[in-house]
């Protein structure tokens, strides 16, 4: 604070001419706000900047999309590339596409796939939720056990179940998605016949009504239990490979929080004054360590996300990934957008979340 | 700073934790070793020609084709070891350059400070802003699918993190008092970074880049997985996995190619854990 003061030793807090307390409560508020609007501000930015990059890898690319659209032969003809030009808007300034781009995506208008011939929109409404389906049960499982191997590992810190569990971490996230997910498909399908083939559902399970979308979720609203264990089963494998690999992750990042957080003076003290290690645990441990766990359980979500367009197109899971793996394989640009432009605003949501939930928690943040 | 002193294979040695420095930090140091070299020589000593389709198809592993042939009687094992060069050595090419890159910026933003600071970091936060992998594959699909705009979309998504940390490490050695005598000294912009700034950055950009590779290789072995990396004929690993996903009952196609994939990640991921164990004494600690 650069205000002149009298006594050099008196701070705000100990002039007892000023309510101090209802004086910082209302400062502190109006420091939240601000935070929470230049974090609102900078989101928006990013998200004309994810917009930006999209419009340009879409726009600019080496290649002509002319001739991708109309065909090598009647882009030969001035007529029809000028008529097609025109048609689209290509002909105008770039500021001007740019500014038709953003007003298309507004409306949720991301273009028309050229493989499927359906809008992008349309494509991706029921792929995201079967994406979805996948990356909530993942992230689910692997924040529970990532969690437990963590604090684990810190409270062995060093000992041999650290080392063990730390090299099993690395080795978690050292693996090849994609090839974790032929194997596990080639063992517990084709060898041991335990785990169901790829899809969603066998043939002659009917879909359940759709609400969600997300077949599980969808089945037990209807009540209808064989659907049920049969969509849960088809999950369960590229589930537990998309698991594998962010329990690796959660497990490395948690452990790091909770040494944090062992290390500290309260904690030292409240085991120095006796308390039992389970309210050690719970009480102050846990609760301090949760929120940076949890602000990687959400990056963590993001990165889970771009990891099933490596797992879904092996098991035929007709997802996102899938959905970016044959558009990108086919050179279907739009489609390819439509993904990155979805999955970037996701991202970009969870670390908005994660930032007011941290101004909210942290005051250190939002001061600084 | 007696520490510095000592020899950098001293230093990695003593960065691994005593309890595995026997078993893994040797293991996984000879493997990285053992992929750097094979990467040099590795299309010099196939024991068949990598590309030759003159073998049964779909052959086991077995005596003359230690690792069995694929789906067009080319020899798996010659493959991975011609393989090593496309993907060890472009990951190490994608690491180098993401680095120089990353460093660059992160050197200009920090030294100048100011509006240059603003946009390259506003720049830096745009791209982190993309999930990776959607990024890079959005790139190379827009770019054309090859080996070379493979390495250009993976750069486009590495760079990031190093012109933040060196940034970083930047602003905090301008305030510094040889620094600000060079300055006094009427050192250029050019020399000042040359001299005072890099030697000072150089270390533990260079950590940050050995635990990189690993995932470099992951990156682009992905990305040729998806197709938008090496072209059919090339034996990456990532490539190769790919066409085995339609032969999934002839294993040893994409089992090994996964295999050699994941054992230079980890090596690679265990080394660069070691050095930034080391360099960071409040991580080693941990």
């Amino acid at each position: 604070m650069p205000q002149p003061s009298v006594s050099p030793a008196s701070g705000d807090n100990s002039d007892p001419a000023l309510p101090s307390a209802g004086r910082q409560g209302r400062r502190s508020h109006a420091a939240l706000l601000r935070y929470l609007g230049k974090r609102l501000v900078i989101s928006v930015f990013l998200l004309f900047g994810i917009t930006l990059v999209t419009f340009i890898l879409t726009n600019l690319v080496p290649g002509d999309p002319v001739a991708a659209a109309v065909g090598q032969r009647a882009a030969e003809d001035p007529a029809v590339v000028a008529a097609f030009r025109a048609k689209y808007g290509l002909d105008l300034p770039l500021p001007q596409q740019y500014a038709n781009y953003l007003a298309r995506l507004v409306q949720f208008d991301l273009g028309t796939s050229w493989q499927t011939h359906n809008p992008v929109a349309k494509d991706l409404s029921t792929a995201i939720p079967a994406t979805m389906e996948i990356a909530f049960a993942a992230i689910v499982c692997a924040a529970i056990i990532g969690v437990v191997f963590g604090a684990w590992s810190a409270y062995k810190r060093g000992k041999i179940t650290d080392q063990v569990l730390r090299m099993v971490s690395l080795v978690g996230i050292s693996v090849p998605t994609f090839w974790m997910a032929i194997v596990c498909f080639y063992v517990f399908y084709y060898r041991l016949g335990i785990a169901p083939g790829s899809g969603r559902l066998t043939p002659g399970v009917s879909a359940p009504p759709h609400v969600t979308g997300m077949y599980t979720v969808d089945a037990l609203l209807a009540g209808d239990l064989r659907a049920f264990v049969d969509a849960a089963a088809h999950l369960s494998l590229p589930t537990l490979v998309l698991t594998l690999y962010t329990i690796g992750l959660l497990t490395r990042f948690s452990r790091t929080s909770f040494l944090e957080v062992l290390d500290s003076v309260y904690v030292r003290a409240a085991k120095a004054k006796g308390l039992p290690g389970r309210t050690v645990f719970f009480k102050y441990v846990l609760r301090a360590a949760a929120i940076p766990i949890l602000t990687v359980v959400g990056l963590a979500f993001g990165s889970l996300l771009s990891g099933t367009v490596l797992v879904e197109s092996i098991f035929s899971w007709p997802g996102l990934g899938s959905y970016a793996y044959q558009s990108a394989s086919n050179l279907d640009l739009l489609a390819v957008m439509g993904v990155g432009l979805f999955v970037g605003v996701v991202y970009l949501s969870i670390n908005l979340a994660i930032d007011i939930a941290y101004g909210f928690i942290d005051p250190r943040v939002r001061v600084g | 700073m007696a520490e510095t002193r000592r020899s950098l294979p001293s230093r990695i040695w003593r960065a691994i934790p005593p309890g595995i420095r026997a078993p893994l930090g040797v293991v996984s140091a000879v493997i990285a070793l053992v992929w750097v070299v094979l990467c040099l020589i590795g299309p010099q000593i196939t024991p068949h020609d990598p590309l030759a389709q003159n073998l049964p198809l779909y052959q086991p592993p077995g005596v003359d084709t230690l690792l069995g042939t694929d789906e067009l009687g080319r020899d798996v094992f010659s493959r991975i070891l011609a393989g090593a060069q496309v993907t060890v050595g472009l990951a190490l090419l994608l690491v180098v350059m993401s680095m120089v890159v990353g460093s660059v910026l992160g050197v200009v933003a920090g030294f100048f400070g100011r509006w240059v600071d603003e946009a390259i970091m506003r720049f830096t936060d745009l791209v982190m802003a993309f999930p990776t992998v959607i990024l890079a594959m959005v790139t190379a699909a827009a770019l054309g699918a090859s080996l070379f705009n493979a390495v250009l979309a993976a750069l486009i998504v590495s760079w990031p993190p190093y012109a933040r940390v060196v940034r970083s490490m930047v602003l905090s050695l301008r305030h510094q008092e040889y620094v600000a005598s060079g300055r006094l000294l009427g050192f250029s912009p050019l020399k000042s970074i040359g001299v005072d700034i890099l030697p000072n950055v150089a270390g533990p950009t260079l950590v940050m880049a050995s635990a990189d590779i690993g995932t470099a290789a992951l990156l682009l072995s992905g990305l040729s997985f998806l197709g938008l990396g090496a072209k059919p004929p090339s034996p990456e690993w990532g490539a190769m996995v790919s066409s085995a996903v339609r032969h999934f009952d002839k294993w040893w196609m994409g089992v090994f190619p996964g295999l050699a994939i994941l054992t230079v990640v980890i090596c690679f991921n265990f080394l660069g854990d070691a050095l930034r164990d080391y360099f960071d004494p409040k991580g080693a600690t941990r």
